[in-house]
């Protein structure tokens, strides 16, 4: 049994973030596991720049974000497995894992960060009918198959869904010499930043249609084309709608979802919206002493985001280990009218210092206000320009604001047009 | 190429077939067209071993169904193939269906199948918390099992080769000819020269027939769509749980698979094609709509993938088994739809005694040993066994697919089995590697790698289940 103070599960930019802050705090005996050869996480595969302008004002690739963090951690004395899968983790934070050269490991932790990242939506969950051939797959799989292995997935290629991804990859492949033939999108909007429809669709004149998803999949032993479809409100396919595209690769691109299985199995509770586990302001969960950070809590549109909301966890984490936690009282906060989420789910009327609720809507909308409100007493109310499910917002609760409630209020964020 | 006997065909039936015929002191070739065995129905069925009430009494559905569940058990263990004793429940949602519960439980009853009985609701509620409001009473048949089709078909392969038996994959039989005694069959791995041929290539079974002349097996393409759901709903139902049959099969069922997943399906509609699985919108949403009146717990919300196959009908809608009137060295091993795969080591069983009488008695082989060792299962292990396993080899440490927890070790061996994976399906069909939620999107790439490691091939030449499924073309820019 090894004995650490931390755990950390995961060591993409969430991980690393959670460790890093909670050093800094302190905290002695810090292991992160992460199961992929290096540290990074997904940012490895992310070549492409737009990342750190808001945490470093400055634009960067993804390993180059990473590699910040990772020359951080190397000057740490965190220890790090990579290659490294966790198994499980037991009632008494225990965490088993395995790799190849020291085998099954396990690990006594005070406290856990779980930042296990998300997984994308697999074509089986789309449930589109057709031939299963070769030449399906998410795009996140594709930007591996190019940017890591080197290897073309396709040449002619039909991108369903407009995650961020999506976009990504409609321009990488192109860059690489594929047709991107379109980019089908079930709802009436996209589900990406727009910064990405611009740089990644539009300035390479790949066409986005909107309301439009594809129906059939043709092809015995490689795709050899689509039938795309308009869909109604009910997101349901028009008939006589149908339009077929010759295409050698599919690329879906249709949601991300965070990977907790292994918080379930430890007992976490998860927000049926998110996926993620419901957590306190320090990013703690239900089981006291696990926390949760980045893509595995909720789904972030940009890593500097993550990173903040990591040392949040990481510094949480600090205080449980040195018993400094608040006692406080927890009230619950509720997105109601086009707010789908708020993460924290739960925020300590106590607290002394400004915290920002993070929040999606379910639609688009444009001129309208965001409003936060507890126990019938309008807090803030700001008019944004746009709003889109895309793009992932936040309000701010003043220490002043909290003051006001007691443990039976409930803190309201809705938007209203 | 010489032997003393040809199987067309390596799913369920041909593999049987073949582990069966490798006791024997004789040379028998294994002919499949695709890159893997198990690529036709058997990879795409219900997976059920049914207790055998369903058939017509007198029949050969009726007779190797039966016998199929007494062998199946035995078969399963000496292949190391779970093999679970769930029970079936066909469910009457009126009166109506009520009495056909009784129509198949006397039919049951004179096919031998044991322990039937008729439970009313509030059994039946028991027994099934999760079933639907509507349901008035089922039939339970405590005998009914679930096997993995694929795992029981490739089991099969290894065992026989390891007896001897040769596996010939890419082989495609276009055309036979019989001179002096021996059929000569034109394939597209070269001509196979063999004393007898077994045809057991399911929906091609009629075609392979009329290459020798025997126009008697008609076949009809009978496509059904599935749907298979997450493991967190696995336990939505406990016993397989059927609707009152049609004339158009058993209907569609719920029922939790050995490796725990949940089931759905079929749909069944008859189509021109024999290739095409591809799945159908309509089919999809029909089974659906269907399972959600047994369970209505069912969501979609849960699926990790639909898939469909096609069954081979016979227009005489029973098995067509053997010697063909056209040769009687040329076996029919044809028409093999459910219970076929229930019936699969009972027509193993009466291949093997037709072979003895055409023969006049084959010599059992010394050293033939009918059992496959269990290969690795990283999933199954306690975390001592685990240790103990990856002390002795180091990639049983790596966990290679993270949704199933599969280990690279087991990937290897899978590679390296006698009659091993060749490509990305055969892989995931021998390990779960990329069976879980996220269907391959983080392992896929790591099994090419690991498959174009072991083949020693470049990346873009591995195929996701051989002929021109490759995965990737050239390398970038």
């Amino acid at each position: 049994m090894l004995n650490y103070d931390l755990v950390v599960v995961g060591g993409g930019p969430a991980g690393m973030a959670a460790a890093l802050a909670a050093k800094a705090e302190g905290v002695e005996k810090i292991v992160i596991l992460e199961r992929a050869e290096t540290l990074g996480g997904i940012l490895e595969q992310c070549i492409h720049t737009g990342f750190g302008l808001h945490y470093f004002g400055e634009e960067l690739s993804g390993p180059e974000y990473a590699g910040r963090f990772i020359e951080q951690v190397e000057k740490t004395d965190i220890d790090v497995f990579t290659d490294t899968m966790v198994l499980n983790i037991s009632e008494n934070n225990v965490v088993t894992a395995v790799n190849n050269s020291e085998g099954l490991m396990q690990f006594q932790a005070i406290a856990v960060v779980l930042a296990m990242g998300c997984r994308e939506r697999p074509r089986g969950a789309l449930s589109i009918a057709g031939s299963r051939p070769a030449g399906i797959m998410t795009a996140g799989t594709a930007q591996k198959y190019v940017n890591i292995d080197g290897y073309m997935p396709g040449k002619k290629v039909v991108i369903l869904g407009s995650g961020d991804i999506g976009l990504i990859m409609a321009r990488r492949m192109t860059l690489e010499g594929a047709e991107v033939k379109v980019v089908c999108e079930l709802m009436p909007y996209s589900g990406g930043l727009t910064r990405n429809i611009v740089q990644c669709l539009d300035d390479f004149g790949i066409p986005l249609r909107l309301s439009c998803t594809v129906v059939k999949t043709h092809g015995k032993e490689r795709l050899e084309g689509v039938t795309i479809a308009k869909v109604d409100e009910r997101l349901q396919p028009i008939p006589g709608t149908e339009e077929y595209i010759e295409c050698d690769t599919l690329l879906l691109s249709v949601g991300l979802i965070p990977e907790n299985e292994l918080s379930k199995d430890v007992g976490v509770e998860l927000d049926r919206v998110t996926s993620g586990p419901v957590v306190d302001e320090y990013r703690e969960t239900v089981r006291p002493g696990i926390f949760a950070c980045g893509n595995v809590l909720q789904v972030h549109d940009l890593v500097d985001y993550v990173t903040e909301e990591s040392q949040i966890a990481g510094k949480g984490a600090a205080d449980y280990i040195f018993g400094k936690k608040k006692g406080g009282a927890f009230i619950n906060t509720k997105g109601i009218d086009g707010v789908r989420y708020i993460v924290p789910q739960r925020v300590n009327i106590e607290g002394e210092e400004n915290l920002k609720l993070y929040f999606r809507v379910g639609q688009v909308y444009k001129g309208a206000k965001v409003v936060v409100e507890c126990d019938g007493e309008i807090l803030s109310s700001r008019k944004k320009v746009k709003l889109a499910p895309g793009e992932m917002e936040n309000v701010v609760i003043t220490p002043e604001m909290l003051k006001k409630m007691n443990k039976n209020s409930e803190i309201i964020v809705r938007v209203e047009e | 190429m010489k032997y003393d006997v040809a199987v067309i065909g390596a799913g369920v039936v041909g593999s049987l077939i073949t582990r069966e015929l490798s006791k024997y002191d004789i040379k028998i070739a294994l002919l499949e067209r695709c890159n893997d065995c198990a690529m036709g129905a058997t990879k795409a069925n219900s997976a059920i071993v049914h207790a055998g009430f369903d058939a017509k009494p007198g029949t050969l559905k009726a007779k190797l169904n039966v016998r199929g569940v007494e062998l199946m058990k035995k078969v399963c263990k000496e292949l190391s193939v779970p093999y679970k004793n769930n029970g079936a429940l066909v469910v009457a949602f009126s009166e109506e269906e009520k009495d056909s519960l009784n129509h198949l439980l006397e039919r049951g009853i004179e096919n031998g199948v044991p322990d039937l009985r008729i439970v009313e609701r509030e059994e039946l509620v028991k027994m099934e918390p999760n079933i639907g409001d509507t349901a008035v009473a089922a039939l339970y048949a405590p005998t009914s099992s679930i096997v993995c089709p694929y795992e029981l078909t490739i089991a099969g392969v290894e065992n026989a080769v390891t007896n001897g038996a040769e596996f010939i994959r890419n082989c495609e039989v276009r055309g036979i000819r019989y001179e002096n005694d021996e059929f000569i069959l034109d394939t597209t791995a070269g001509d196979i020269t063999a004393k007898y041929v077994i045809n057991a290539a399911g929906v091609h079974s009629g075609e392979i027939a009329q290459l020798i002349g025997d126009n008697s097996i008609e076949i009809i393409v009978r496509h059904g769509d599935y749907y298979l759901l997450d493991k967190s709903q696995g336990t939505l139902a406990s016993n397989t749980i059927f609707q009152c049959p049609s004339k158009m099969g058993k209907g569609v069922l719920v029922s939790p698979t050995v490796d725990g997943n949940l089931i759905v399906g079929p749909s069944a509609t008859d189509i021109d094609g024999s290739d095409d699985v591809s799945t159908t919108a309509e089919g999809l949403s029909g089974i659906y709509t269907a399972a959600t009146k047994s369970i209505p717990a069912v969501s979609l919300r849960n699926a990790i993938t639909s898939f469909s196959g096609n069954r081979a009908h016979p227009v005489t809608d029973d098995f067509i088994i053997g010697s063909s009137a056209a040769n009687k060295k040329f076996i029919n091993a044809a028409g093999i739809e459910s219970p076929g795969l229930s019936s699969a080591p009972a027509i193993a069983e009466m291949v093997d005694g037709i072979m003895n009488e055409l023969t006049g008695g084959l010599v059992k082989k010394e050293g033939f040993d009918p059992v496959r060792p269990e290969p690795v299962r990283f999933r199954h292990l306690n975390t001592e066994e685990r240790a103990k396993l990856i002390e002795k080899n180091k990639a049983y440490g790596r966990i290679v697919c993270r949704c199933e927890t599969i280990t690279e070790g087991e990937i290897l061996d899978a590679i390296h089995a006698p009659a091993g994976a060749r490509d990305v399906d055969g892989v995931k069909r021998r390990t779960r590697a990329g069976m879980g939620r996220c269907q391959g999107g983080f392992c896929g790439s790591k099994v090419v790698e690991i498959l174009a490691r072991e083949l020693g091939v470049p990346m873009n030449e591995i195929t996701k289940f051989g002929g021109k499924s490759k995965i990737m073309y050239d390398r970038t820019k």
